[in-house]
């Protein structure tokens, strides 16, 4: 369930891909936010398996892009992150996937 | 391997990189934690009803219209939760949580069955919360942690159960399906949604 931290090998400049979402982590991220209504910080790291910092410094990322939202606030004496998706994040996330699809369908191996 | 092929193979990880990360985010939250307090809700209503049996075979009569009732509950609140969720009820995660979830409720049946006939009612009650929780535990292992801190309650509580003198059931079926139930979905509701 780990996520690879590293880019996935693809020309991203060349064929234009969203440079925010393409990152592995960030891709988890959005990935997450897009099956549920919102995640708290610790949800997303047990579901990506990944570390404090790793988190917080992709999660940033796609804040300043205005992909999620995150709410903190208080519970108890504790503080807590929880995350949503925004409506230019599932629009980002949905040309994304098109945008894999359409390269899967015209970058087809050809037979021989 | 030629770029082509290259970027076909990596857009294809992509996408089922995207798809596992959803089904692992469905099959983490899915739990429905009012739908647990309803059937916890429902077993301490049972408890109290099997108290007052007047036969073993009316107990068993009970708990067994209790087990049904409680089935029945809990798959609305899936369903429930799952319409919220616009999550599939047949997506890879609802049937990897079936899969593992009902063969320990099968084998608890089957030998619940076999125990009754023997006339071994006092290893029922320890027998059931035991298998539910090995159920609780193999079906949400990739659920959130209440889930699986649940089963190993529930399996300590059967364990503590077998040994105990049987007059002691009711307190631990109670505290099992209704205490259990209700505490942790309170928590899971208030955590993860209903």
């Amino acid at each position: 369930m780990g996520a690879k931290p590293n880019l996935v090998p693809l020309p991203q400049k060349a064929i234009g891909l969203d440079q925010i979402i393409h990152e592995r982590v960030r891709l988890g991220i959005v990935s997450a936010l897009v099956s549920t209504k919102k995640l708290s910080f610790g949800e997303l790291k047990e579901i990506l398996n990944l570390t404090d910092g790793n988190l917080s410094i992709h999660a940033r990322k796609l804040e300043d892009a205005g992909y999620v939202e995150c709410r903190k606030f208080f519970e108890g004496r504790r503080p807590q992150s929880e995350y949503t998706l925004t409506l230019t994040g599932r629009k980002a996330f949905e040309q994304y996937v098109n945008h894999m699809e359409a390269l899967i369908h015209a970058m087809k191996p050809k037979e021989k | 391997m030629g770029l082509r092929a290259d970027m076909h193979e990596h857009a294809l990880d992509n996408l089922k990189y995207i798809r596992s990360t959803m089904e692992n985010t469905t099959e983490f939250t899915a739990v429905p934690g009012y739908g647990m307090v309803l059937v916890g809700l429902s077993a301490l209503l049972a408890a109290w009803l099997g108290n007052g049996a007047k036969t073993r075979e009316a107990w068993l009569a009970i708990w067994t219209a209790e087990g049904m009732a409680a089935i029945l509950l809990g798959f609305i609140a899936l369903i429930w939760k799952a319409n919220h969720s616009g999550v599939s009820l047949l997506s890879s995660p609802a049937r990897r949580f079936g899969l593992g979830f009902a063969p320990p409720l099968l084998a608890g049946a089957a030998l619940t069955a076999a125990a009754a006939r023997a006339n071994h009612y006092s290893e029922v009650a320890g027998l059931w919360l035991l298998l539910y929780g090995a159920g609780v535990i193999t079906g949400g292992m990739s659920s959130v942690r209440p889930v699986l801190m649940m089963g190993v309650a529930f399996m300590a509580l059967g364990a503590g159960a077998l040994f105990t003198p049987e007059q002691y059931n009711e307190i631990y079926l109670a505290a099992g399906f209704g205490g259990l139930h209700i505490g942790f979905g309170l928590w899971i509701a208030s955590r993860h949604g209903g």
